[in-house]
């Protein structure tokens, strides 16, 4: 494709249309030969591009592949290639504190999130590789990720969050002020409620990663909203409060004042260390069990009202459309569901054997109490056992110890939740919701094992 | 190809970015943007721990943990607020002073908007900016198509959106003045609101403005499905 057509006169005016043509070139050059220096050399090379200007190019691509420098190549992301001793008994180990004092996981590890090829990398999202995970707790670096509009860089010590609207005293505080406040510790999952979006119609993506990859677990720790909503005195026919991230998106979503006074809380730290800057660091707000969008990163003001805002993401987005054209709204909590993490799509049972079917459970509105197995697409079930702690609001581990016979096989889990709400067949869901509807999907997953041991992701 | 449309954002993102601006390889000093490094205390040189987070009141005050009184944070002022108070409402409630004629709108939109979404707002799938009109009838269909046009319940959220996030590359770079322009000229070319070029938005209009689909949207009636022991 020749570059005039790339990027037409209609839409690019001479100077981004060569801006364009460079990054192109720059990027084609980078790729073919990836090991070159990034040295100054290079800069002037292209008309108006610095070398800080290609970093900045090179980040905003999401580019491991298109930052150059060998370092990168070696350990995988989150590790560092340490030298291996032929026996370790042999010889003294790598010293104390050669991680400078924060530890990276082995170099033997190269698990990582895996970004959905939406075309905006700006409003982009990324997967936890469920398969790989253990127990209940997501590590912080695999935390799913959702932005509209980048990560922003937020420094703590000018952070404020305003509070404001219908209140008796309009707040203002540091996140200084925050940490002195009574804090909690909880152990919740968030899911994306467009978790599994690409699987209505047809089995769509290969691994558990990209069918339910939009849900992790952490601890969260923080103050309870309800705490600063009573410092400011809430006023009658207060109905629904506004949150506003600091992002370019300035993301806002309405949240009802019952749940901002019943478990909320404004998170600064996860899993025992401060939020991650992808997770909303400073400052994010916790819905447990609502829909991952509502949790506002980068909190930066809450505005109580009588009314709903009615923002972009709960209209034109978030919004289930049915079959008649009708589209439901504030469908914010998360019904329960499961998926059978292992084994999962696209990997292959080495021979019939013993196997521990594994996966996790989860639901919006409660405890999980029980989780079913099928080994036959649904026809019968066992019970899994669930490991403790089973908490609310959180995934649960299950196990089932399973025999592969080296036949067919289709393997199904079913979650119930404490309101006895059991996760129904996607037939089930389709029925009633059509197509269309996008978000909110918590059907039972299938995966089928072939006689070579191949499983793959079906609809049955 | 992604790998090219990646790029196609990311030179439109560069052709705006200040780090193109001051590029003139001199750093300025600059203030510390990350952490100050681990101290040490004396004597036993262990890590100096996290000092106690301060609060921002002037005085303490009274405190009675029972009734939420904790000396901490303090009162925020009109200023404080209306600097980052941008939101709109269906009601109009938020909508600031100023106006904006469709046809200043089609200046405005084709100067920073087009490139994404389109001369005609048909959106650029590979950019995943996406279609501004069309739709309308289209919801009940096998492939409905959502837009402003055709989806979108409130034109406060029009305004409150496209001043909030767009253009992408610098968000919240618009005025008020502008914003009206370019819903009206959005609206008008939906057909919602006259296509004159005359046609004016300001706060009142605005919040008299009748959407398509605004009575299309219903609550959440889950559980809808499932079976319950
Ligand atoms: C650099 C490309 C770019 C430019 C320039 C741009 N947009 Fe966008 N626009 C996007 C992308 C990408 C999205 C989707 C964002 C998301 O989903 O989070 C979007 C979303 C929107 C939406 C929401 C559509 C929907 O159905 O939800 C509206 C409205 C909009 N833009 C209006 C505008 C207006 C008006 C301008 C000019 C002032 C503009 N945009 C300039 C890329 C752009």
């Amino acid at each position: 494709m020749p570059n005039d057509e790339k990027f037409p006169a209609s839409r690019y005016g001479p100077a981004e249309r060569h801006m364009a043509e460079s990054l192109v070139e720059i990027e084609r050059q980078m790729l073919a030969d990836p090991q070159q220096e990034d040295c100054d050399c290079k800069e002037g090379m292209f008309n108006g591009l610095t070398r800080r200007g290609l970093l900045a190019g090179g980040l905003a691509l999401g580019g491991g592949a298109l930052m150059s420098g060998r370092a990168a190549a070696e350990a995988p992301p989150g590790a560092v290639e340490y030298y291996v001793q032929p026996d370790p008994t042999k010889e003294q180990g790598r010293l104390i504190l050669q991680d400078d004092g924060y530890g990276s996981r082995s170099q033997f590890e190269s698990e990582v999130r895996w970004r959905y090829p939406t075309a905006s990398i700006e409003s982009s999202w990324s997967m936890t590789p469920l398969a790989s995970g253990h127990g209940i707790i997501t590590p912080s670096g695999l935390h799913f990720e959702r932005h509209h509009a980048g990560i922003p860089t937020i420094d703590p010590r000018t952070h404020e969050l305003i509070l404001h609207g219908m209140v008796d005293t309009p707040m203002r505080f540091t996140m200084d002020d925050l940490k002195r406040l009574p804090a909690v510790s909880k152990i919740h999952f968030i899911e994306c409620s467009g978790n599994g979006l690409t699987e209505w119609d047809e089995p769509t993506l290969k691994t558990v990663q990209g069918t339910h990859g939009l849900t992790s677990t952490s601890e969260w720790t923080g103050v309870r909203l309800s705490t600063l909503l009573e410092m400011a005195g809430v006023s009658d026919g207060a109905a629904w409060i506004l949150a506003e991230g600091a992002d370019a998106a300035v993301m806002t979503r309405s949240v009802p004042i019952d749940k901002a006074m019943d478990d909320a809380i404004l998170a600064y730290a996860q899993n025992g260390e401060a939020i991650r800057p992808e997770q909303g660091y400073p400052l994010r707000l916790l819905l447990p069990g609502y829909e991952g969008n509502t949790h506002i990163k980068w909190l930066r003001r809450l505005e109580v009202s009588d009314k709903p805002f009615m923002t972009r993401e709960e209209t034109s987005k978030y919004t289930d459309l049915m079959p008649d054209g009708s589209a439901r709204q504030f469908s914010l909590e998360m019904e329960a569901k499961s998926v059978i993490t292992f084994p999962s799509g696209a990997m292959k049972l080495p021979r019939p054997g013993f196997y521990e079917v594994t996966g996790v459970a989860w639901s919006g509105r409660g405890k999980i109490t029980k989780v079913e197995v099928s080994a036959d697409g649904g026809k019968t079930w066992e019970e899994a056992s669930l490991e403790g702690p089973v908490l609310p609001i959180c995934h649960t581990r299950f196990r089932l110890p399973w025999k592969w016979t080296g036949e067919q096989a289709v393997l199904q889990s079913r979650a119930t939740d404490d309101t006895g709400y059991v996760q129904p067949a996607l037939s089930e869901l389709v029925d009633v919701r059509g197509l269309n509807s996008v978000y909110h999907l918590n059907a039972i997953q299938s995966w089928h094992i072939s006689e070579d041991g191949e499983v793959t992701n079906v609809h049955a | 190809m992604f790998m090219r449309n990646l790029t196609v954002v990311c030179a439109i993102a560069l052709a705006t970015s200040p780090l193109l601006a001051e590029d003139s390889g001199e750093e300025k000093a600059t203030e510390r943007t990350s952490a100050t490094l681990p101290e040490r205390l004396e004597e036993t040189g262990e890590r100096a721990p996290m000092e106690p987070p301060r609060s921002s009141a002037e005085e303490v005050g009274e405190i009675d943990v029972s009734s939420n009184a904790f000396g901490v944070g303090q009162p925020a002022t009109e200023e404080q607020i209306s600097a980052i108070d941008i939101d709109v409402m269906p009601d109009g409630q938020g909508l600031p002073e100023g106006s904006g004629t469709f046809a200043d709108g089609k200046t405005a939109y084709d100067q920073a908007c087009a490139a994404c979404h389109g001369s005609d707002m048909e959106g650029v799938s590979e950019l995943g900016a996406p279609a501004l009109l069309g739709g309308r009838g289209t919801l009940a269909d096998d492939s409905p198509v959502k837009t402003v046009e055709s989806y979108w319940p409130y034109a406060s959220t029009l305004y409150d959106y496209v001043h909030r996030a767009m253009p992408l590359q610098s968000p919240g770079s618009l005025s008020p003045d502008e914003v009206y322009a370019i819903s009206a000229y959005i609206l008008g070319r939906a057909g919602i609101i006259s296509d004159d070029p005359d046609t004016t938005l300001d706060a009142d209009s605005m919040a008299e403005i009748k959407m398509p689909n605004a009575d299309g949207f219903v609550e959440d009636p889950r559980p809808d499905v499932g079976g319950n022991e």
